[in-house]
């Protein structure tokens, strides 16, 4: 699913620089806790997240992941924007709530790029 | 899921499988591949000349212009045809193919190559949009245009993929290393992954493929949180990169670990509330971490300190190209 049809399902809008509509998103995360994501999430999907501080950034970066959804109409800090612009990863916005974007964008064929875990070591 | 997402998904998957060669037979244009500078015939020289710009210029045929209009082409076979009879003194006009066959300058080479099948020929006049010639169009320029706009890809490719993979293959020793060290302070949130992201960035310029590259990305930055939140000084990251193994540490001087099993579970977290409003003290740091490595050795005292290592070891295809994701499967 590409990043143009993403911002029009979620009322998106997009805060870093450079227009990030032709990228492909092969699915989504949903999580806050950046260990879980780094844990959990597959390459080149999309991270819904309630955080907003450069840490999200680093942990995109870390884990290839292609774009981040801030919810619940969270503006990042400006130190974050930075970074990502410094990535290359697009940041979006919306107004809509972490279950909402799920909802909506699974429902729309987006699929699920969070491993499921064995936790046992 | 929509139907008409997944026909697009099928679409492109079978796109996948074109071959490069393939696709730019339909991305090339015909103006692109074909020879400009031209050699052309009027219809009342003799067929003799014919032959002389023939032989001359290692050509088999030519097109014949009058007043700027294209008329017709003379190819070896009516050269032939006027020497059997003798008649070199003849006109081109007299033996000229007049049935012209065509390619458009705006047309894919795709279009050029089907006439060239079709028509059993293998030279083809080009004209514009107005009917007007504006070259020639051979076999031999199609495979030459591709081969060029391989080549252009290629350069595009090298530059874009500018790597210092060559540094092992250019210092010859025994067994050479690079060893990247960075210093890591406590709280300090703001720059925290920014060691990580380097080493990422030197992995991938070093020749890593995209997977190594994220394990240890993954690994040294779980790892990185770990000293800015956990030590009571910060700590040291020291990655050694070699050809065929990347050997990480993570090294602080306390507090240290009380109950290093404990910590290595999942969901187990000592980190205040503070932290976890950051987004960090899942509880999934080291357990991350041993699930990224090949080898995972944690070493701590209560007062004394934490010695963290994480080796990843690379298999000889591994060490460049890219072999595509394959998550967690070498997890040990």
């Amino acid at each position: 699913m590409k990043i143009s049809e993403i911002l029009r399902i979620i009322d998106g809008t997009v805060c870093t620089e450079g227009d990030p509509q032709e990228i492909e998103i092969r699915g989504g995360c949903g999580a806050d806790l950046m260990s879980d994501v780094l844990t959990t999430i597959q390459p080149q999907a999309i991270l819904l997240t309630g955080l907003v501080n450069p840490q999200v950034v680093r942990t995109a970066h870390m884990a290839d992941v292609s774009a981040i959804v801030f919810v619940r109409g969270k503006c990042p800090h400006p130190e974050t924007v930075d970074l990502a612009n410094q990535e290359g990863i697009p940041i979006i916005s919306t107004p809509l709530g972490m279950f909402e974007v799920c909802g909506r964008l699974f429902s729309a064929g987006l699929p699920s790029l969070e491993n499921e875990l064995n936790l046992s070591i | 899921m929509d139907f008409s997402s997944q026909s697009v998904d099928a679409i492109e998957a079978a796109a996948g499988k074109i071959s490069r060669v393939e696709e730019l037979v339909y991305v090339l244009r015909v103006s692109e591949v074909m020879t400009r500078d031209i050699k052309v015939l009027s219809p009342s020289m003799s067929m003799s000349i014919v032959l002389e710009l023939l032989r001359q210029e290692h050509i088999s045929g030519a097109p014949v212009i009058l007043n700027a209009d294209l008329i017709g082409v003379v190819s070896l076979e009516d050269l032939i045809r006027a020497l059997l009879v003798n008649d070199l003194d003849a006109p081109v006009g007299k033996y000229m193919t007049t049935k012209i066959i065509t390619a458009r300058a705006s047309d894919p080479v795709v279009e050029a190559l089907k006439v060239f099948t079709k028509n059993n020929i293998g030279r083809l006049p080009v004209v514009d949009e107005y009917g007007k010639l504006v070259g020639i169009i051979t076999k031999g320029d199609v495979t030459l245009g591709i081969l060029n706009a391989l080549q252009k890809d290629f350069q595009r490719e090298e530059v874009r993929r500018y790597r210092a993979s060559h540094l092992f293959e250019d210092i010859v020793s025994d067994r050479s290393s690079l060893i990247l060290r960075y210093n890591i302070k406590k709280d300090d949130f703001t720059r925290g992954g920014n060691a990580s992201s380097n080493i990422k960035r030197a992995l991938v310029r070093l020749g890593a493929n995209h997977q190594i590259a994220r394990r240890c990305g993954i690994a040294i930055y779980e790892a990185e949180m770990n000293l800015i939140i956990h030590t009571t000084k910060g700590g040291i990251i020291r990655v050694e990169i070699e050809p065929h193994k990347i050997t990480m540490r993570a090294v602080d001087e306390g507090p240290g670990i009380v109950d290093i099993e404990l910590a290595k579970q999942a969901g187990y977290s000592t980190a205040t509330d503070e932290v976890r409003e950051k987004g960090f003290g899942a509880g999934m740091g080291l357990f991350n971490i041993n699930r990224c490595v090949d080898k995972m050795t944690l070493e701590s005292e209560p007062g004394k300190g934490t010695r963290l290592e994480m080796k990843i070891y690379l298999q000889p295809e591994e060490s460049v190209g890219e072999t595509g994701y394959h998550f967690g499967e070498n997890s040990k």
